[in-house]
């Protein structure tokens, strides 16, 4: 474990692993546009992933706790450029809407023209309010959403003919940075990921994320490792974590090595035409992954054919092959 | 084809001899959703065939019970204006396309200079609204004064909404404007294609940077949908792709196995090999020398140039 004491999570139910959006549908692994539609269950072989945009689950409670310690101790994980107010408005709209639609058991929305009456029953707030009156509100209207969503969520404000990340909570980021990253834009954000610009990936996602209209919604998903059951990996954290890459010992794999999923959902925002991305976190240690023996045959592929300038950028270069190699012996001794 | 709305024209109201407004309601009273200053939406106008047209929403953006265009009859148009004219009567129902936005306003603007040809004044009804809501200080100069809207701008922002007889008044005025801007103001310019060339010019002129200049391009998302025929080379089977329907959707009602993701021609995920015949591309997946070769296509959204068939290697 690392030095610094953060909270360790349970791992997940069988029921949380039947759902975790195992992201391999073949048995190599290269960037593509990966964008579908999203609101659609998709199939995992054990389960379905997917049927929502904001997913709450088991690991709400002790998630959103870990985002409130995280921005206790680091405020600058949560950002909001003044022009992005009514943006963040629409984001208020869009959770509180979502949410009691989808999970009607754990949050209510009444509206009343201009006033709204928000329950979130699992942490018990129940707070009124007036739409685009931030003073109505505990705290800046954005933070004060976001920190009832298991979701990061990125806002991107478009004009001139790109997209610039003005608004966001990062808490949860796999190694990257709101701080370095506020008021990027989409292609200088991404500048560091091999490959994607010269195979037109990005340009790709760029035009479609332009041309974004309101209403349909689509995701995609990606993935790496961390080690330990560890949400926070932003780099403003990396002494506490980059570590942890180093030190792991073929014996702990299954414990300790996680596969990391994120899924990522693209939405325009009505008022502000701002681009949301809330993004959602999946952790299974190898150990969970083990439990669908086709997803450990897969994973032991994927991983062996990854190029190394992948394995680079994804952090995954000190224990990439003994990991293979780990993967190999469980999955030849269940098949012996 | 994409998501749709159905909506019913609530009222018909002429603006003048050739503007005709439309207000779309929703069907089953859930609201429309809100849009940002300077959205349209492609309106799907019956007639002999089905024409898709954008036209702005010309209303405040927060108004979900019910959207406004103004669509000003263009006979020399592909018809889909001439449709909403001829054809389009109160109580009728209509499929839209939910709102997108080619001309947001900046939003960190310390002021907007509005400039406003004849129908070109749709996008800022959405624009006023929304300025005056929000306090940001704007300016909207329009011609010909009288003309469609400007009735209900006027009383907005009086002292911000300028009419003026004819485009030689109007040029005047903007000329005269664009010398007595604050700085970090955004133009904003909506109107025929000579007008906004004209305002374009005139700003250079007076040393305005092309970012500060803005133009509504009204590009139609979709090409026309003429219908074209397509030839499953391994089985032989010949099908009609309709003018209401895309490749993909045709292939799937026929039975064929084609796999998709995101069903707007940039995940590449259905990408079909060509072997006769000259596709139609429209999606931005596939490279130039690609699109050149002519030997695959993206069926969810490329079409046929021409009757065909288009021959796919498929069964």
């Amino acid at each position: 474990m690392s030095a610094t004491a953060i909270n360790v999570p349970t791992g997940n139910s069988p029921e949380a692993i039947a759902r975790f959006p195992f992201p391999f549908d073949a048995d190599g692994y290269m960037y593509s546009t990966n964008v579908e539609e999203a609101e659609k269950p998709r199939s995992n072989g054990v389960g379905e992933w997917g049927g929502r945009v904001y997913d709450v689950d088991e690991h709400y409670r002790f998630e959103i706790a870990e985002r409130d310690r995280v921005l206790a101790a680091d405020p600058a994980r949560c950002q909001v450029l003044p022009h992005m107010r009514l943006a963040a408005w629409d984001v208020v709209e869009d959770a509180t809407t979502r949410l009691s639609r989808d999970f009607p058991e754990h949050f209510s929305l009444e509206v009343r023209g201009d006033q709204r009456f928000w329950t979130n029953r699992l942490l018990g707030i129940e707070q009124s309010y007036t739409l685009l009156d931030d003073d109505t509100l505990p705290l800046e209207p954005f933070e004060w959403i976001v920190r009832q969503l298991q979701e990061d969520v990125e806002l991107l404000d478009q004009r001139g003919d790109d997209l610039f990340f003005d608004a966001g909570i990062l808490t949860f980021g796999a190694d990257w940075s709101l701080d370095f990253d506020l008021g990027m834009s989409f292609l200088e954000i991404h500048g560091p990921v091999p490959r994607v610009h010269e195979m037109g990936v990005l340009p790709r996602a760029f035009q479609f994320l332009q041309r974004l209209p309101v209403g349909p919604i689509y995701r995609r998903t990606n993935w790496t490792m961390t080690v330990g059951r560890r949400l926070d990996t932003c780099t403003e954290v990396y002494h506490e974590w980059g570590p942890d890459r180093a030190n792991l010992r073929y014996e702990e794999i299954g414990e300790r090595l996680h596969l990391r999923v994120e899924v990522q959902h693209f939405v325009r925002l009505p008022r502000s035409n701002a681009v949301m991305f809330p993004i959602r976190t999946y952790l299974a240690s190898l150990d969970e992954i083990c439990t669908v023996p086709a997803w450990a045959v897969r994973l032991e592929r994927v991983l062996a054919t990854l190029p190394q300038d992948l394995v680079d950028y994804k952090g995954l270069t000190r224990y990439r092959d003994m990991t293979v190699e780990w993967l190999r012996e469980r999955n030849a001794a269940r098949a012996g | 084809m994409g998501v749709t709305i159905d909506v019913r024209v609530a009222a018909v109201r002429d603006l003048g001899p050739d503007v005709r407004e439309l207000t779309l309601a929703p069907l089953n009273g859930t609201p429309l959703p809100a849009f940002s200053p300077g959205s349209h939406v492609v309106v799907h106008v019956p007639g002999e065939r089905t024409r898709k047209n954008p036209y702005s929403l010309a209303c405040a953006p927060w108004s979900t019970d019910a959207y406004r265009i103004a669509v000003r009859r263009l006979d020399d148009g592909r018809g889909g204006s001439r449709a909403v004219h001829e054809h389009v009567r109160e109580g009728d129902v209509l499929a839209i396309e939910p709102p997108r936005n080619l001309f947001a306003p900046v939003v960190g603007a310390r002021k907007h200079l509005l400039v406003a040809g004849g129908i070109g004044i749709t996008p800022f009804v959405s624009y006023a609204h929304q300025l005056v809501a929000a306090g940001t200080p704007f300016e909207l100069h329009h011609a010909p004064a009288g003309g469609p809207l400007a009735d209900e701008l006027e009383p907005l922002r009086p002292d911000a909404v300028h009419a003026h007889a004819d485009r030689t008044a109007l040029m005047a005025a903007v000329e005269a404007a664009l010398d007595a801007q604050p700085l970090g103001t955004h133009l904003s310019v909506c109107g025929p294609p000579a007008m906004m060339e004209a305002v374009c010019q005139a700003a250079k002129r007076h040393g305005w940077p092309g970012s500060r200049v803005h133009l509504e391009r009204f590009v139609l998302d979709t090409g026309p949908m003429d219908p074209f025929t397509v030839r499953l080379a391994k089985s032989g089977r010949e099908l009609a792709v309709g003018e209401d329907e895309t490749l993909l959707e045709a292939l799937e009602a026929a039975g064929a196995d084609v796999p998709y993701l995101c069903r707007q021609g940039i995940c590449g995920e259905c990408r079909l090999d060509v072997l006769d015949g000259t596709p139609d591309h429209r999606d931005i997946y596939l490279t130039a020398d690609e699109r050149a070769a002519g030997t695959a296509i993206m069926p969810c959204v490329s079409r046929c140039a021409g009757d065909g068939p288009l021959v796919l290697d498929l069964a």
